[in-house]
């Protein structure tokens, strides 16, 4: 090759090198800068587990907690709320639990560790607002309403156990947190370890 | 030519030999020719540039004393509104402000429907309005969290679980967008960090990129006609007039009247009956119970009245994302040879008219609680909105469109 000429396959090799080297950095500086919106430590370790005292719970009285910033209720349900639970199913779209939306152990009829106290998560799955705890239907659901939650945004209804009817916007049941009995008259949200399945 | 004059005069070369300051000014200004039949609704694009104005510099002020947490926004508004010095007409300028944003840009995007000023030579100029609208609804939607009031926060919920609806990493997407498990402190914090720099900074480039394209392939008019096809001999268009004085003057008359309108909003109606300001944001925000009765601010309740036709939640996500997505493709959905609705037949008058009516009637009942009849009626002007864009290419290409004049007729 002689002086002054244009070498352009080094040409070509230097800019391919540069661009590739360069994009590779471009995209690995992107990490942190996408890692650093994820839910921080304190943000994870504020989901911490709550205690819930439940003994001046009433039959038909509804708690609410906060446990990793989102409601948690906590339902003391009558006899006649439980037994009216079955008659339900064929309005439901998931009368069975069998999405999942729950820890194995409230996996049944009544979706709790003990079919007195229903505890859930109190956010409706479809947007993510909060229903309001209705035992009555008053005007609004009509006298064939048994108690159950209303979600004011979408109008989602869920009966007495956070079990979804169909014809609403919400797809699945009330997500059950992990949760355990400490006593007869506690309760632990947001962790079930040494809870047999 | 006294001493002043001179002194000015060599002062302006000394910066032309450093600085394009004379080119910049007539190219955009003093000699960027614009039809001389520009009508009523040519003011909004001025006003749009006015309105951003005064939304960055009341930000501004506002920045000053707000505080973004949890524990201080609510309070730190009110003490905005209470304690700071005509801190009340900067916070009312700022969110009156934000609905006069959207008022001026929905009737400049009506004007571009009205005569066809997305058609060719113009799509870049339509496409970069678009990315403009749908940064001044991300900086809208980050902004209303800020006051910390329960429509905020149940909005700011309500939205980014939207997201969650998105199949496989829909969960993960919104948890990554709050930065927790719910709105919280950190997502207020990030959105304010959203709302004062990133956004604005888009928007500004956007419009830079706006402007630019415009200027580059010149202004539309309300006959649709291309004025650069009869120039005279020294390449002036023959139906053009220099933008300044012209153009700048009658704009300045457009923005006299607005500050008008603008200025008795923000003296006597500042909420406007709870369209600028809604009442149960003056509740501070309360993750454990959501408000009877939440509509998001009204510029997005025909979107939402979208969202909420559909009974399916991914299903109601993509409707609503395509309602805003199908703008983008205008351009090319048109396949009329007329620009103007002047010129154009009878198909396309009673089509943009459906569709006017249509999303203001989703508009409105984006506002309401929705029972049956509304849902339904939601779903009649869903249908009629989307079919507006879907149906275009067929009803545009065999409309009976009238003969468009050369050259361009007085208004």
């Amino acid at each position: 090759m002689q002086d002054g000429e244009i070498d352009k396959h080094r040409r070509r090799f230097l800019t391919t090198t540069a661009t590739v080297i360069g994009g590779v950095g471009v995209v690995a500086s992107s990490i942190p800068f996408i890692s650093a919106m994820k839910p921080s430590e304190k943000t994870k370790a504020i989901g911490a587990p709550i205690e819930v005292d439940i003994s001046e719970l009433q039959p038909g009285e509804l708690k609410i907690e906060k446990w990793q910033g989102k409601p948690i209720w906590i339902l003391r349900r009558t006899k006649q709320e439980l037994d009216d639970l079955p008659s339900m199913n064929t309005s439901l779209r998931d009368p069975d639990s069998s999405v999942d939306q729950q820890p194995p152990y409230a996996k049944n009829e009544y979706r709790s560790i003990k079919p007195e106290y229903l505890v859930v998560v109190g956010i409706c799955t479809h947007l993510g607002c909060s229903p309001k705890y209705l035992p009555d239907g008053g005007e609004a659901l009509g006298p064939e309403w048994k108690g159950g939650f209303f979600c004011p945004c979408h109008g989602s209804r869920f009966d007495l156990a956070g079990r979804v009817f169909k014809g609403v916007p919400a797809p699945s049941n009330l997500v059950v947190p992990p949760y355990k009995f400490l006593s007869d008259t506690r309760i632990l949200v947001g962790d079930d370890s040494g809870v047999n399945a | 030519m006294n001493v002043i004059t001179k002194m000015l005069c060599s002062f302006l070369s000394w910066i032309d030999a450093r600085f394009p300051l004379t080119k910049l000014w007539n190219e955009h200004l003093a000699k960027y020719y614009a039809p001389k039949n520009f009508n009523f609704w040519y003011f909004f694009g001025s006003l749009a540039l006015l309105v951003l104005v005064i939304q960055i510099v009341t930000g501004i002020w506002l920045t000053m004393n707000y505080k973004p947490s949890a524990e201080h926004a609510f309070a730190s508004v009110e003490y905005i509104m209470r304690d700071v010095e005509w801190g009340w007409w900067i916070r009312y300028m700022h969110s009156t402000g934000s609905s006069a944003f959207f008022i001026v840009i929905y009737l400049h995007m009506f004007r571009a429907l009205l005569y066809g000023s997305f058609k060719k030579p113009r799509e870049l100029l339509w496409l970069t309005g678009m990315f403009i609208y749908l940064t001044l609804m991300a900086e809208a939607f980050f902004g209303y969290l800020l006051p910390w009031g329960q429509m905020s926060y149940w909005a700011a919920q309500v939205i980014t679980s939207l997201f969650g609806a998105i199949p496989v990493v829909g969960e993960d997407l919104a948890l990554w967008i709050r930065g927790d498990y719910v709105v919280s402190d950190v997502t207020l914090n990030r959105f304010f960090s959203f709302h004062v720099i990133a956004m604005p900074l888009v928007l500004l480039g956007l419009v830079f990129v706006h402007i630019i394209a415009l200027h580059e392939v010149g202004s539309n008019n309300p006959d649709g006609i291309e004025i650069k096809k009869h120039k005279d001999a020294n390449g002036i268009p023959l139906d053009g007039i220099p933008f300044h004085p012209y153009y700048t003057v009658k704009d300045i008359y457009g923005v006299v009247i607005f500050l008008i309108v603008f200025s008795l909003v923000i003296f006597y109606y500042p909420e406007l009956h709870g369209f600028f300001l809604e009442h149960a944001n003056f509740v501070p925000a309360n993750p454990l119970s959501t408000p009877e009765h939440i509509v998001p601010a009204w510029y997005f309740t025909p979107y939402y009245a979208i969202l909420r036709a559909i009974p399916d939640k991914f299903g109601g996500l993509v409707a609503m994302g395509f309602a805003v997505i199908l703008f983008f493709f205008l351009p090319w959905l048109d396949r009329s040879p007329v620009k103007s609705i002047r010129y154009r037949g009878w198909f396309y008058r009673i089509a943009l008219t459906a569709f006017v009516i249509s999303f203001l009637f989703l508009g409105w009942l984006g506002m309401q609680v929705a029972t049956p009849l509304y849902t339904w009626l939601a779903r009649i002007f869903s249908v009629i909105y989307f079919l507006f864009f879907l149906l275009m290419p067929f009803y545009t290409r065999r409309d009976n469109d009238k003969p468009v004049p050369e050259r361009v007729t007085m208004p």
